[in-house]
C-alpha cells in the first residue's frame, strides 16, 4: 500500500437511528483489507463514538478516513457549537447531553474518553460558535 | 459459556440467529448506557441490556459481540433484528431483570471484563 486509501462520509445529524453507518462501512472496508481484528475494533469504536457525538451535539458533519501503511487516520469535522472547555469534556462522566439522549443510551460522558482510549493519537481543534475537528490515529 | 446455555439459564426466547447458539462467549457486560459498554474490551462477549434501539446492535457490532440479551421482557424492533442478522449476532429476550440476569450468568461462571485504561 504505497498511497493512502481514503474514504469520505457525510454524517446526517438529523437521524439518530442511522448514526454509526459510516463506522460500519469503515469496519467492513478494513476487514476486506485484512487488518488485525483488534485494530479494526479500535478504529471502529473510536470513530463510532465520534460519529454519535457529531449527531448528538453538532447536527452532523463529515468524516474522512485514510489508511496508510503505518496507521488509520480518522478526521471528524463539524460546524456545531464547539467545545467550551476541552479538558473538562475529556473527563469521564462529564456530559452536556440532554436527558433525551441519555434515554437513548448515550451521553454518559464517555464518548471523548473512549475515543482517546482506543486511539494512539488524538487531537481536538475546537472553536466555540464555529465547530470542531477531531483527528485520531490508530497505529497498525 | 455456550450461548445456548445462556438461553437456558435466563429462560430466554431466541429472536434471531438461532444457528449461532453453539458459539461460546467468555465475558459479559450489563448496561443501558452504550458508552459504558464501549469502554470495555474483551473478545466474544455478551451484552445484557434493557435498552431498545438500533444503537444497541451497532454497539455490539463495533465490539464484535456474539449475543445481545434484552431483559425485562423488552423486544427489539424489526430494524434491529435485520441489523443483527446481517452481523450474525444472536438476539435473546428474557423476562428477568438486568440485575438478576447478570447475577445468574456470573454465578454460573461467566465473569465480567476489564476496562482499558485511558
Amino acid at each position: 500500500m504505497s498511497e493512502a486509501l481514503k474514504f469520505h462520509f457525510e454524517v446526517d445529524g438529523k437521524d439518530f437511528t442511522s448514526a454509526g453507518h459510516a463506522s460500519v462501512m469503515v469496519k467492513k472496508n478494513l476487514r476486506q483489507l485484512g487488518l488485525p481484528p483488534e485494530k479494526i475494533r479500535q478504529v471502529s469504536i473510536a470513530m463510532y463514538e465520534g460519529e454519535i457525538n457529531m449527531v448528538i451535539h453538532a447536527g452532523g458533519g463529515v468524516a474522512d478516513v485514510s489508511v496508510t501503511q503505518d496507521y488509520v487516520e480518522i478526521v471528524l469535522k463539524d460546524n456545531g457549537p464547539g467545545i467550551k472547555d476541552i479538558e473538562q469534556a475529556m473527563q469521564e462522566g462529564f456530559s452536556t447531553a440532554t436527558e433525551n439522549i441519555r434515554s437513548l443510551g448515550f451521553g454518559a460522558g464517555m464518548g471523548l474518553p473512549n475515543m482517546k482510549r482506543y486511539s494512539d493519537f488524538m487531537e481536538i481543534d475546537s472553536t466555540v460558535g464555529v465547530g470542531t475537528t477531531i483527528t485520531m490515529r490508530v497505529n497498525i | 459459556m455456550k450461548i445456548s446455555t445462556i438461553k437456558d439459564l435466563l429462560e430466554a426466547d431466541v429472536i434471531c440467529c438461532e444457528e449461532e447458539l453453539g458459539a461460546h462467549v467468555y465475558s459479559a457486560c450489563g448496561s443501558d448506557m452504550m458508552s459504558d459498554v464501549l469502554a470495555y474490551v474483551k473478545d466474544q462477549a455478551v451484552l445484557l441490556t434493557g435498552l431498545v434501539n438500533s444503537q444497541v446492535i451497532r454497539t455490539a457490532e463495533m465490539m464484535d459481540m456474539k449475543c445481545v440479551v434484552f431483559v425485562r421482557s423488552k423486544n427489539p424492533t424489526a430494524e434491529m433484528i435485520s441489523l443483527a442478522q446481517e452481523s450474525g449476532i444472536v438476539l435473546l429476550a428474557s423476562k428477568k431483570r438486568l440485575y438478576e440476569a447478570c447475577g445468574i450468568l456470573y454465578s454460573n461462571g461467566l465473569v465480567g471484563n476489564r476496562v482499558k485504561n485511558v
